[in-house]
């Protein structure tokens, strides 16, 4: 397809051999002074359900806006299913979108809003007039098609966007906080019904949230942005348990961070200075980094014990020896905040399995032991 | 607590809107009694009794019937062509970004800036330059380019109102420029239309200063009361203007009836957003 040799992060692995279904090429937009989108490229395979995960501002929407047509990248090149589309206007892509505001026709029936695709298209009447139905019962509003728009609620409008992009059999649907302003619980729900209707239809998703529980519970992958780029792009579980940079370790979940440096690497184990502990991470993690560079540990992935006792630290262990500063029992898990004899503030979740476990109170020395291949290891932020 | 200072207070406020109101209602209520006045000679000016003889045959006097067709023609063609024109020139100046943008947009306005006086003078002398015979198309072409900036600002601002997203709505789903502007944008500003439509009428038919450079041998209702006045106004004149009053009461209770239904079927439609 093109002669696009590097392997991009997370690249594309499609059975049938074709290419992406959307390729982003050293895309840059700019605003005046400000660059939105920063020399981006990004692939997204076929039928996936792919996130764009990140913070306020850091350029998702415009990224979505250049894939629909409606922002001009400023440099670099946007193809959808192997066509150069950069320059097409966007009314002549195979994609559609499902606005941050969902955009209805405020003057027209939910039926109409939802025939509008297809009218355009001079799709026969009968096969009109059934798809349009069956995009609506995916969505579960058949008895509101001949409501106006502005008689329904939040939610309800959201499913019209989204069956009004849908019922056009797009290429792919772009999707912009879709359930950005809906409350918690309906939000919840139509997580759920997301990623339901995705694998009915199989078409592509690129889904634009700064919620990360939300990208993680729908997506197939995941791209972080931060600053118009894209920090790291994984699956759920390789963005949570192998964190690359500082950013991503932070912005998906909690994590435990320690300056470190590299000391020695035999086979498969390479070993960190962290504060004078030594930490051990599985060496392949190491493997092409330079520069300052943290280890890591999600507070869930650490146990406590006393030791006092002079306790055993288990076979081949990272272990840092330490004092509970704090304790807090939240009920599902203890929440404790402890000191390392390094000087470090580190967080343990200790999950409430079992009966009679003790809470260890402010003060007792402990040892705070993880399994090495919980360990991960991301680049130092400059002032940070 | 009200102290009685507050109850003074609130009286007095009371009275003085009540005589604004009356202040600015007694014209217009004369104007109506003395269609009904039983005058008798050319002067209409003192109250000498009821009848109903000027409401039975309102176009007895010569010259008044015509002006006033003259003058509903040249309001009816002046609307028609200022909403035309002014819907695009709104559409060209919000949504495209075109060289001489910002010329057009403070260009239009200019003529609701300038004095009628002038505007009327420097259009006569152009229409003498131009060796154009002074009449009706001289009038109408007057009144199309002092109404056209009540129009642009009235649709603008219904434009700028709109939620860009729902014209980007239509074309992601497959519709050209052509097509969003049909299907989603005229009727979505449809409401600002139908109310600059009335305004354009309202400052057409009332004009005067600047008709009367440009009228020629032609006479619209205002020229032709002007013209009265020296000899007398027949009360015909009265009735006349007690019906356009009318008119003009009828079409604007019709706009509020547009401009509530547009705003209940725009209100709170998407999001309120709760968060970024
Ligand atoms: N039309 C625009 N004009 C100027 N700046 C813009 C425009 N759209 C976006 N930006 C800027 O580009 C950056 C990225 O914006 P956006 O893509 O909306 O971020 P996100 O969707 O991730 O919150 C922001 O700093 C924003 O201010
Ligand atoms: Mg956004």
């Amino acid at each position: 397809m093109q002669a696009h040799t590097t392997v991009v992060a997370g690249a594309v692995e499609t059975a049938d051999g074709a290419g992406p279904d959307i390729g982003l090429y050293d895309v840059t937009k700019r605003f005046g002074e400000q660059v939105a989108v920063d020399e981006l490229t990004l692939e997204i395979p076929k039928g996936s359900f792919f996130a764009l995960l990140g913070p306020s501002g850091c350029g998702k929407t415009t990224t979505l806006r250049m894939i629909g047509g409606f922002e001009e990248p400023t440099s670099g090149r946007i193809e959808l299913a192997g066509r150069d589309v950069t320059d097409v206007p966007p009314h002549k892509r195979d994609v559609n979108t499902v606005f941050q505001s969902y955009a209805l026709f405020p003057h027209m029936t939910v039926e109409k809003n939802v025939a509008f695709g297809l009218e355009r298209k001079k799709v026969r009447r009968d096969e009109l007039r059934r798809r349009v139905g069956e995009a609506l019962e995916l969505v579960e509003l058949g008895a509101l098609a001949k409501r106006r728009p502005t008689q329904m609620s939040g939610g309800q409008q959201q499913r019209v966007a989204l069956a009004r992009a849908l019922v056009n059999r797009p290429q792919a649907l772009l999707l912009d906080e879709p359930l950005g302003a809906l409350d918690l619980r309906l939000r919840k729900q139509l997580q759920i019904q997301l990623s339901h209707i995705q694998r009915e239809v199989g078409i592509t998703f690129v889904h634009v949230t700064h919620d990360q529980e939300e990208a993680m519970t729908m997506a197939d992958r995941i791209a972080v942005m931060r600053d118009g780029r894209i920090d790291q792009l994984g699956s759920a579980e390789e963005l949570y348990d192998q964190p690359r940079t500082e950013f991503v370790a932070n912005f998906l979940g909690s994590s435990n961070l320690i300056d470190a440096a590299l000391v020695a690497r035999q086979g498969d184990v390479a070993e960190f200075d962290a504060g004078g502990a030594r930490v051990r991470v599985p060496s392949r993690l190491v493997d092409g980094r330079d520069g300052a560079l943290c280890v890591g540990v999600r507070p869930e992935k650490i146990s406590l014990r006393p030791a006092d006792a002079g306790a055993q630290v288990p076979d081949g262990e990272n272990s840092l020896l330490g004092h509970v500063t704090d304790a807090s029992f939240v009920g599902v898990s203890t929440h404790y905040i402890v000191r390392t004899d390094g000087g470090h503030d580190i967080q343990v979740f200790a999950q409430n399995a079992g009966a009679g476990l003790e809470t260890l109170g402010p003060g007792r020395r402990v040892a705070a032991t993880w399994q090495p291949e919980y360990t991960f290891v991301v680049a130092k932020e400059a002032g940070a | 607590m009200r102290t009685r200072v507050d109850r003074i207070r609130d009286v007095l406020i009371g009275a003085w809107a009540v005589l604004a109101i009356v202040y600015l209602f007694i014209p217009i209520f004369v104007i109506v009694l003395f269609s009904f006045n039983d005058n008798k000679g050319r002067f209409n000016f003192t109250w000498q009794g009821f009848t109903l003889r000027h409401w039975k045959d309102p176009f007895a006097v010569e010259g008044l019937s015509d002006a006033m067709v003259t003058s509903l023609s040249i309001a009816a063609l002046c609307t028609v062509i200022s909403i035309t024109l002014g819907t695009f020139v709104a559409l060209a100046i919000v949504r495209y970004r075109f060289v001489g943008r910002g010329a057009t947009n403070t260009l239009v306005f200019l003529p609701l800036a300038t004095p009628e006086v002038v505007l009327g003078a420097a259009l006569l002398g152009w229409f003498l330059t131009m060796s154009f015979a002074r009449g009706f198309t001289t009038v109408l072409i007057a009144h199309v380019m002092f109404t056209l900036g009540y129009v642009v600002i009235t649709i603008r601002a219904r434009l700028e109102g709109m939620d860009l997203h729902i014209e980007e709505a239509a074309q992601d789903l497959g519709a050209n420029q052509m097509t969003t502007i049909r299907k989603v944008t005229l009727p979505l500003i449809a409401p600002g239309i139908v109310a600059a439509g009335l305004l354009a009428f309202a400052i057409s038919i009332d004009d005067f200063v600047v008709s009367n450079f440009n009228a020629g041998q032609t006479v619209t209702f205002p020229l032709f009361v002007y013209g009265a006045a020296r000899q007398g106004v027949p009360p015909q004149v009265n009735v006349m203007a007690t019906m356009l009053l009318g008119l003009a009461l009828v079409l604007m209770f019709v706009n509020v009836a547009i401009q509530r239904r547009a705003a209940r079927r725009d209100a709170a439609l998407g999001p309120q957003p709760a968060r970024v």
